[in-house]
């Protein structure tokens, strides 16, 4: 691993991790089965080379915005490395937003420069604000021969000659912006510095290793502050490879793991689960005797693996069940969502062990993290070597709110010193969740004091970016909040928003306006759907500027009804 | 029957086979996800079977937004 004590800045790391291993193979992409791609740290530096040099003569200079709105693939990695050897500031972008809301945070965040995959380029050029972006030079990758890119550069074509030169940042200077939610409201745009990225990887490398020869799948989208830390920075910095698939279905991911013997996976909860479930039903389908035997080997690993794990004997004990796994695995990943302790154990129990952490974007990749000292199916894990956490105002059962203090905590919010100065207090970042510490010092969480949810899938829903779903609908006034911050519940799972519905004087809520309702929520994606709705009989609280006053409104809901007064939708 | 209906009249079925729900529960404008009861996986297995049925490939982005029938249907169409 290089030493990363040395370096200011993502830029230089990155540029030595090329010449470090050069022969080893750092990106390999596949495609329904089929490698597509493989490159070495060489080759990688082939690429990546004339097109830094050929971003740097189209003007992109220290501290200039770049956007990128791409799945998993290599283009995204050589194109944030050329963007940090140029100085600049990555602006990486969830392509599961809409045009729309590509279009909004591309304005938000004065990006200069924008690379972009065909078919998400396509849709931003269909979209009815498209004609007001102001990003000034756009790149598109995969564009079909004659296919109408709008003035739009091609990636491929984007190359020059010749050595472009790094341009030396410092550790306080912006690496990224990254945005933790907002679409539609108030976007908040984390700015991560070079430093907490290089104090993350340090942090994470030091309870996780990487070396040549480990293969991570990559599956979270790199966008993501896990998959930007563990499915790039980290292993390149080590030397290690990186799998892209470019389908992410089940039965892909799966053969991926076998064809590439993966080491390290990170996954929300949602696709634990699904692995859990095809898992369990090949178990239930064996042979009477042959599930007898599983059985019997599986209590042997458990009570072998009590104290701490031990992948090469579980590996000898479960051979098969290992080997669908590709024989080589030895952690997952995953967090950012409330993991049911029973997933996390029966995965451990058959000599998989599951890292479940615990972190946002605001504090970079993770806080917390399970280091199987001993496993802890119930708790998030410890904090993190150079993390500390504070529980602020515990109740009588020791919950209150994590505080962090650390340097892998973002700058602040771009563009909004209000919200800064409410979620950094004193260089200690409000996370917005309840947990306490058990007398082990493991980090268990217990809901959210703020209004929001986060999806099985890993996703921060804010119930101030859906509202605008519903604009126009025919009642007096709504809003939304989630469910656990109405009713606070000490617990994460089941999370759901709750539209709020004022009628007018003599309105009923009639089949139409619940067919409204239905139409409005069925165009938002599915992670982001209302989940009931409540009538409220009184006119919503508001501020001098009409602004609902959400705080009091809440309270108001809370105590004069209950969780049965949600009508499912 | 157009060649359309053809093709969401198959997709109803090979949904309703798949998830063993009933044919009749379901309509061309339901939304898969609350109809068949799936989070987004089940939704891209579902896309693999359609794909086998129909051969024809369809990239994961196909299904980005798609919550009913009819819609997948006609993305579908478009690539046969």
């Amino acid at each position: 691993m290089l030493n990363l004590d040395q370096y200011t800045s993502l830029g230089e790391a990155l540029r030595d991790a090329l010449e470090r291993w050069p022969n080893e193979v750092c990106l390999i992409e596949s495609d329904r089965g089929k490698e597509k791609t493989r490159l070495t740290y060489s080759d990688f530096k082939e690429i990546a080379v004339p097109l830094t040099r050929a971003l740097e003569d189209a003007d992109l200079k220290a501290d200039d915005r770049a956007a990128i709105i791409m799945t998993n693939q290599s283009k995204w990695l050589i194109s944030a490395y050329a963007i940090f050897h140029c100085g600049g500031v990555l602006v990486p972008l969830d392509y599961k937003l809409t045009a729309a809301e590509h279009l909004q945070l591309l304005a938000h965040s004065r990006a200069k420069f924008l690379i972009v995959e065909f078919y998400l380029w396509r849709a931003i050029m269909q979209s009815p604000e498209f004609k007001k972006h102001s990003v000034q030079r756009v790149l598109v990758t995969e564009a079909p021969l004659g296919a109408d890119i709008g003035g739009a550069f091609r990636w491929e074509d984007f190359r020059r000659k010749g050595e472009p030169s790094l341009v030396k940042r410092q550790k306080e200077d912006v690496a990224c912006i990254v945005y933790s939610s907002g679409t539609g409201g108030r976007p908040k745009g984390c700015v991560l510095t070079h430093e907490n990225y290089i104090e993350q990887c340090k942090a994470l490398t030091a309870w996780y290793p990487f070396w040549p020869g480990v293969r991570y799948l990559s599956i979270l989208p790199t966008n993501h502050a896990i998959d930007f830390m563990v499915g790039f920075v980290g292993p390149f910095v080590c030397g290690a490879c990186v799998v892209h698939l470019r389908t992410l279905r089940p039965e892909f991911v799966r053969d991926a793991m076998v064809k590439y013997k993966i080491t390290y996976m990170s996954l929300v909860p949602m696709v634990l689960k699904n692995l859990e479930r095809g898992l369990r039903a090949k178990l239930d389908d064996l042979p009477g005797p042959k599930r007898f035997l599983l059985n019997k080997l599986i209590a042997a690993n458990k009570a072998m693996t009590r104290r701490k794990p031990n992948v090469p004997l579980s590996r000898k004990l479960l051979g098969q069940i290992h080997g669908a796994f590709g024989g080589e695995l030895l952690a997952l990943f995953t967090g950012g969502a409330f993991m049911e302790p029973s997933t996390l154990q029966f995965f451990y129990d058959l000599g998989i062990p599951v890292a479940n952490g615990y972190g946002l974007t605001e504090a970079g990749t993770a806080l917390t993290l399970n280091d199987f000292k001993p496993f802890r199916a119930d708790t998030v894990g410890k904090p993190l070597p150079g993390v500390e956490l504070r529980i602020l105002n515990p109740d009588y059962d020791g919950i209150g709110e994590v505080a962090v203090h650390s340097k892998t905590i973002m700058s602040h919010y771009l563009y909004d010193a209000e919200l800064t100065a409410q979620t950094i207090v004193d260089g200690w970042l409000l996370t917005g969740d309840l947990g306490r510490f058990d007398g082990t010092g493991h980090l268990q969480l217990f809901g959210r004091k703020k209004n929001m949810i986060v999806t099985e899938g890993g996703k921060n829903i804010y119930p101030e970016d859906i509202e605008s779903a519903f604009d126009g609908i025919s009642v007096k006034e709504y809003c939304i909040f989630a469910a656990n911050y109405l009713w606070p519940a000490k617990t994460l799972g089941k999370e759901m928003l709750v539209l709020i519905v004022r009628l007018e004087s003599g309105q009923e809520f009639s089949p139409a306006l619940q067919e409204e309702i239905n139409s409005r929520n069925r165009r938002l994606p599915d992670f982001k759907r209302v989940g009931g709705y409540v009538i409220w009989d009184k006119d919503f609280p508001r501020t001098a500027s009409m602004k609902i006053k959400r705080t009091v409104l809440a309270e108001e809901i809370g105590k004069s009804l209950g969780r049965a007064a949600v009508v499912a939708l | 029957m157009t060649a359309f209906d053809q093709t969401l009249d198959q997709i109803l079925t090979l949904a309703a086979t798949h998830f063993k729900v009933p044919r009749e529960k379901l309509t061309p404008d339901d939304d898969f996800f609350k109809t068949l009861g799936i989070d987004s996986l089940q939704a891209l297995d579902l896309l693999t079977k359609l794909e086998n049925h129909f051969k024809v490939e369809l990239p994961d982005y196909e299904l980005q937004g798609v919550s009913d029938f009819r819609t997948l249907a006609s993305r579908i169409q478009s690539r046969l």
